[in-house]
């Protein structure tokens, strides 16, 4: 049972249990799931043999649901219920959003997030999204022929936290362990990396369906540094696709076209974009359902025309990457190309200028993301041992901060910083006896804060009455390694401790969450009750494994009471958990953990302190 | 830490409130070999990072992410010249930060001004090449301050003249970041 444990080279590993972990590359246009299968990654097909899934979900009104190829042929035909692009919808408003009125959709606005009213009623992002999902997580399970582990979900690396959480929270909708969400240029990096053996500076140029990120890596001996990351939250090819059917309708001087005709639209907008890829001049025909006819020709240089100012967008936040890398272009040793639209030739050739050299584009880049995260997952799963690990060291792409007085930011956690990042800062009451703060947590680089994302709201009470100015209140932010923010409050002055852990807004409570967990499993026609005692089941065996190898190693930092104390729990769980009482499985698991607490902080002291073995300084 | 096995590796609040030099087994002083200090950096990532713990307890991951957190704070602290310097006069008891101990020489607060009028005039002027002729003489002014800092803290050990170094440091940053985000304003 291989697993991710504090182990010297060299040191034995308990015998290898091989995990079922797989990456999903869950994107605007298409979403891909790989594994990594006798130590190759590899991407998984469907029965039809086809790795693609369009990110396409049709709701039909008898209350079945249809995602992938069979839904994105509806789109035509079912305009309002079938769902494509819905990354472009998660974590966002309805303000937030571009080109509404070229979407067939029926929106409704919800604090925080967007819904969508559909046949099955009104979706959030967040289930369109997780629905998806689940058909990844059922191609892989049928595919590796067992339960998955865990899952790596990629997202923008320029995805801000509220994008992020609801990523997050999709793939908990879909019965997936997320293992981590990771950054898609980072993934990239890593394909690429672990297959070329590169050290240096290298850029991740990532032009997907709905997304621009530019990353820029330090790659060194096993270790992935990304030193900064920008981009465009709201483009990628979709746009490209926008141009050309603006440009037929300009160009052809047809009536505004109905739901049905716009989709048809789009649809041939995208086949003349990627024909052009290859071709000078593709051929538009096209009768639309209501009678009209489109009967054009689109040449490569037109088309460049028309989409140039997309391309020299992306070279706005690449500039602003390499500054804060306190870079120059030439500094860079390779430029990786990921994402579908980076295979139109001008694209490339716009990369090509700016750094002054050829792009990198051996990789097939609709799939270099998932290979990554399919990489990534192994190692996570523990399907490596310790010393055949590679480091990565990731960044936050948007800034986090406070509002303060006069609706002005005070930035608490600056872009760029490599998580896990934390930091407070000190805010004082400004009126005698004040009892109450309230506490506004905004994300992005602008002043003002109504420039900026709102995360989260809240107030903390009960700070004992003061003249104005006595009170110290510090908050908190603390980043994961998931980029997910988490925030706390204190007043510190009298060491009366008020505390508030905020999850932040998007729109969807955990009980929502909670919700579409139940509805997801009921449409399943799965046992939920089956589901929940299985999970523990594998939780339990998952703890004792690691509370066994854990022992293995570093038993020795234990006294003999503490010893038995241990031994007594595992022996309570290892009994309770083949058993089929939930609540006692729970509570075995709880009181293992209460008894290696301290065990767990003594080993991690070990293992800080033996990286610094040897090298401690005389001088000190 | 060199007694029997049980008391060895207690749960070590001792370690974890170390100082950043300490953490990181580097001498307290400002002159820095980057190069060491990047590799320490990534052997205490590689022990405490929470990629290595994904698969570990709930309580294993919360306490790497605690580590991995505390090790990117002293990183980006000693990394950065200034910070590090300030790092230094903290460890000493002194806050060069203070709002009201901005006394600086004449001298410095004339090229204070010279430089804001020149960083006004190019951003009026739109001129990306005064603002790049601006930065190429801010980070000679930069390097200058350092080597001053670094004979200061470390040779002389003159903490008083080092504060007042390292303040000219910070105004010398904080009118880096001004001429990027000219330089960024010009490019949109």
């Amino acid at each position: 049972m291989a697993l991710l444990q504090i182990a010297e080279p060299g040191e034995s590993t308990a015998p290898h249990q091989h995990r079922l972990a797989v990456g999903i590359d869950l994107g605007t246009t298409n979403s891909l799931v790989a594994t990594v299968r006798n130590g190759v990654p590899v991407v998984l097909n469907d029965e039809n043999g086809r790795a693609l899934l369009p990110s396409v979900v049709r709701y039909r009104a008898d209350g079945t649901t249809v995602v992938g190829h069979a839904a994105q042929a509806a789109q035509a035909q079912d305009p309002r219920n079938t769902i494509a692009s819905v990354k472009r919808f998660m974590g966002r408003g309805l303000v937030d959003v571009a080109h509404l009125e070229s979407m067939p959709y029926i929106f409704e606005d919800a604090p925080g997030m967007l819904r969508l009213r559909t046949a099955q009623g009104v979706k959030s992002p967040v289930e369109v999204s997780a629905d998806i999902l689940r058909a990844l997580r059922e191609r892989a399970e049928a595919s590796l022929g067992g339960p998955l582990t865990g899952a790596v979900i990629t997202v923008p690396a320029y995805f801000d936290d509220a994008q992020r959480q609801a990523t997050k929270d999709a793939a908990q909708v879909a019965g997936l362990d997320v293992l981590r969400l990771l950054n898609e240029p980072t993934a990239a990096a890593i394909a690429y990396g672990l297959d070329n053996a590169s050290e240096g500076i290298y850029a991740v140029y990532d032009l997907g369906g709905g997304t621009f990120d530019i990353s820029i890596l330090k790659l060194s001996k096993g270790v992935f540094e990304v030193l900064a990351t920008s981009g465009d939250a709201v483009l990628g090819g979709d746009d490209f696709d926008h141009r050309v059917y603006c440009w037929m309708l300009e160009t052809s001087r047809i009536a505004p076209p109905g739901l049905e005709d716009m989709r048809s639209m789009y649809m041939e907008a995208r086949r003349a974009k990627e024909a052009l890829s290859s071709a000078d001049e593709v051929h538009i025909g096209l009768r639309l359902p209501s009678g009209d006819e489109i009967d054009v020709s689109l040449t490569r240089d037109a088309f460049v025309d028309i989409t140039r100012k997309l391309v020299d967008k992306t070279l706005i936040p690449t500039r602003k990457a390499l500054r804060d890398a306190g870079l120059e272009p030439s500094d860079v040793k390779g430029v990786v190309m990921v994402g579908g639209a980076t295979r139109m030739p001008h694209v490339q050739q716009a990369v090509g200028r700016f750094f002054g050299q050829e792009p990198l584009t051996n990789l097939d880049p609709d799939k270099v993301v998932a290979i990554g995260a399919a990489i990534q997952a192994n190692v996570l799963a523990g399907n490596r041992a310790a010393d055949e690990d590679w480091l990565l060291l990731d960044v936050i792409p948007l800034s986090l901060g406070l509002e303060t007085m006069g609706g002005l930011v005070e930035k608490v956690i600056p872009r760029n910083s490599t998580i896990p990042s934390a930091r407070a800062q000190e805010f004082t009451t400004f009126k005698d006896g004040q009892t109450a703060m309230a506490i506004h947590v905004v994300q992005g680089e602008r002043e003002r804060v109504s420039d900026c994302r709102s995360l989260a709201r809240f107030e903390l009470r009960g700070i004992p009455p003061m003249v104005a100015g006595a009170a110290r209140i510090r908050v908190s932010f603390q980043v994961d390694a998931d980029g997910l923010l988490g925030v706390s409050a204190r007043e510190m002055g009298t060491g009366i401790e008020a505390h508030i852990e905020v999850k932040p807004s998007y729109g969807l409570g955990d009980d929502e969450v909670a919700r579409m967990l139940r509805d997801g499993f009921e449409n399943a026609q799965a046992d939920v009750a089956a589901r929940a005692l299985a999970e523990q089941q594998v939780e339990a065996a998952r703890l004792i494994e690691a509370a066994g190898s854990a022992l293995a190693v570093d038993g020795d930092l234990l006294d003999p009471a503490e010893r038995s104390a241990i031994d007594n729990a595992l022996a309570v769980l290892g009994r309770v958990s083949v058993g089929k009482d939930i609540a006692e499985i729970r509570k075995a698991v709880e009181v293992l953990g209460r008894v290696t607490d301290d065990f767990a902080a003594r080993r991690m002291n070990r293992s800080v302190n033996k990286a610094l073995a040897g090298r401690r300084v005389e001088s000190l | 830490m060199t007694s029997g096995p049980n008391t060895t590796d207690l749960p070590d609040t001792e370690l974890f409130s170390r100082d950043h030099f300490e953490l990181f087994g580097l001498p307290r002083l400002f002159a820095m070999d980057e190069r060491s200090l990047e590799s320490r950096y990534h052997e205490l990532q590689s022990s405490a990072h929470p990629d290595r713990y994904a698969s570990r307890p709930e309580h294993e991951r919360r306490l790497s992410m605690q580590w991995s957190t505390r090790i990117n704070e002293a990183y980006r602290l000693l990394r950065t010249p200034l910070t590090r310097a300030r790092y230094l006069l903290e460890l000493e008891g002194i806050d060069v930060g203070a709002e009201n101990n901005t006394a600086m020489p004449a001298d410095f607060l004339m090229q204070q001004m010279e430089w804001r009028e020149a960083l006004d005039e190019a951003r009026e002027a739109h001129d990306a090449d005064a603002l790049d002729e601006l930065a190429r003489m801010l980070r000679q002014a930069r390097r200058d301050a350092e080597s001053l800092v670094a004979r200061q803290l470390d040779t002389e050990h003159d903490t008083v003249g080092a504060a007042a170094t390292v303040r000219r440091m910070m105004f010398i940053a904080r009118l880096g970041e001004d001429i990027a985000e000219a330089h960024e304003t010009l490019e949109n």
